[in-house]
């Protein structure tokens, strides 16, 4: 039993030592060499000495910083009521089904809605606003980031809030506290391990979207991401992209720290979610 | 409790407006007989026309498709056998290290897997194409279908198993017989799971696919960058319902595999009282 057991193993160890370690290394290993091979933290010294590198990763942060937050903001009252309705697990397919649409088509749906003559503009000149350049700037790739990351964020808070066990707010109201009150000293720091989770959810990956930036934000907004995948995919410098992504990971690695209550990340969320219809 | 449900509907109701008008907003105008996405002037099959013709997207639909299919099913196999051996572990420090390293690809962002998996095929000398594709996402497909597993493994009762083999049961006909059908509601969501992560995959697959090949979302990608053409409205209808098929799909097995489990505990309760 042991051995055949081992035999069938080797496909999952090999896939750990090839595609999971391997390619860490890799990456280390990239941004530590120059191209022919020789060991070198010139990459380091350039991305810490330029100006132009650490604008750009503070601008990363920053965005993903304004995403997370307004996403928080949308998606906190959502869950809540969501937690108070009937038919809840058909409203949570329904938060879950625009996840399931591949994100090109969502972010392509935007070039439309924010065009010149789109719906947006049309709106605004009816309002008596008049028509704005939208596409192609920084508002409209925040805009349209915390729109495909809302559900994510949704979801991990309306886990906390359920959880939460209803007689301790109720409690609280007995013992007269404001319905703020109960809010601001019962109900949300209980169900802060959900809002950390989100937070986690969206932040990392906000600092990548590269596809967005460049649909969207019309090379307005460089994040990590897309600086990654121009060094790799344009000007063929894997040295820096590879430093760069580096410090991608470790600072998915501080944020993982900081909101380290459940180790749940956007997809393990949703798998949850779905995994429990 | 609820002060005012009206406010609160309200809010709940904006939020789904906006979660769906983006997508409809693509449906609407995948009818539009203009050529833009702002003025409907007139309803047309047209672009459905346009898009059932094109060859060239066809041939990369039926490709997304058979990479997700063998992906998810070589992932769902692999990452199988990988939950069970995890489990098997008698040590739970050997156990949350393996964990671990099967979680090192959920987190990390989809630019970081795609660049080092580029240095990877690279260093290796593998060409870019269909089997790079392919490979990769058998890779970003396998955590997760253990994490689908897991949970079913780890809820096995070893006294199942154990009087498998005291009523003579061989090996095979244990894993087959019990261990399988066992965790069987496992290892279909995490197929179905590894299915839609090869479907909705666009940046990993960006970085690995090389010039000859391509999936729709990097079809996408590219004809977004040219501007508007209504023949992917149509295409984001037809992969709406594809979705929306997918999720009804996946509600349906998730129900069957509950109501089984119900029927047989009524079964076994059933048992009991007769006894």
């Amino acid at each position: 039993m042991k051995k055949s057991k081992q035999f069938f193993m080797v496909p999952y160890f090999l896939w750990i030592a090839l595609f999971v370690v391997a390619p860490l290394l890799l990456i280390l290993y990239q941004s530590l060499t120059d191209g022919q091979g020789h060991f070198t933290i010139q990459n380091y010294l350039t991305y810490g000495s330029s100006s132009v590198y650490l604008k750009m990763s503070l601008n990363s942060l920053w965005y993903a910083f304004l995403i997370t937050v307004i996403t928080l903001l949308i998606s906190y009252p959502a869950a809540y009521i969501l937690s108070r309705l009937k038919h809840q697990q058909l409203w949570l397919l329904l938060i879950i089904l625009p996840t399931w649409i591949n994100l090109l088509l969502k972010a392509y749906a935007f070039i439309g809605l924010f065009s010149r003559a789109g719906a947006v503009n049309h709106f605004l000149m009816f309002i008596g606003i008049g028509p704005k350049q939208i596409l192609f700037s920084d508002f409209s790739f925040l805009l349209v980031a915390s729109y495909i990351e809302i559900p994510f964020m949704i979801l991990p808070i309306y886990n906390a809030i359920v959880q939460l066990d209803p007689a301790l707010p109720n409690a609280s109201r007995d013992l007269g506290a404001s319905p703020w009150q109960t809010f601001r000293l019962v109900t949300f720091p209980l169900t802060l391990s959900g809002v950390k989770a989100g937070v986690q959810a969206v932040f990392i990956p906000s600092l990548s979207l590269f596809m967005l930036t460049r649909l969207i934000g019309g090379n307005r907004v460089i994040t990590l991401g897309t600086a990654i995948e121009e060094h790799f995919l344009t000007t063929m410098n894997w040295g820096m992209g590879s430093t760069i992504g580096v410090i991608l990971i470790v600072m998915m690695f501080v944020i993982m720290i900081l909101t380290n209550d459940r180790k749940k990340k956007r997809r393990e969320v949703l798998d949850d979610e779905k995994a429990t219809h | 409790m609820m002060k005012k449900p009206r406010i609160s509907s309200l809010y709940l109701i904006l939020v789904f407006i906006i979660l769906y008008t983006p997508i409809f907003y693509l449906i609407y105008y995948s009818f539009n007989a203009g050529g833009n996405m702002n003025n409907f002037t007139g309803f047309t099959w047209e672009h459905y026309r346009t898009l059932f013709s094109d060859q060239r997207i066809l041939v990369i639909v039926l490709d997304t498709l058979l990479i997700a299919l063998l992906s998810s099913l070589v992932a769902t196999i692999v990452g199988t056998f990988g939950a069970l051996g995890i489990s098997g572990h008698k040590k739970a420090a050997t156990r949350s290290t393996l964990l671990t390293l099967n979680n090192v690809l959920m987190v990390s962002p989809d630019v970081i897997i795609g660049a080092s998996f580029l240095i990877l095929f690279t260093s290796l000398g593998i060409g870019l194409g269909f089997g790079s594709v392919l490979v990769s996402h058998i890779a970003f497909s396998i955590p997760i279908v253990v994490l689908m597993v897991l949970p079913k493994v780890n809820e096995l009762d070893p006294a199942l198993l154990n009087a498998a083999q005291d009523l003579g049961a061989s090996k095979a006909q244990t894993f087959w017989r019990v261990i399988i059908p066992y965790i069987t509601p496992g290892i279909l969501s995490g197929f179905f799971m590894a299915f839609t992560y090869s479907l909705d995959d666009f940046a990993v697959t960006f970085f690995v696919t090389g010039n000859g090949f391509t999936t729709l979302s990097v079809e996408i990608y590219s004809r977004a960058r040219q501007g508007i053409s209504l023949e992917i409205n149509a295409l984001s209808a037809v992969m709406f319902i594809f979705a929306l098929l997918l999720v009804v799909g996946y509600y349906f097995v998730n129900q069957y595999s509950r109501s089984r489990r119900q029927r047989q505990k009524r079964h076994e309760q059933a048992e009991v009282t007769l006894r």
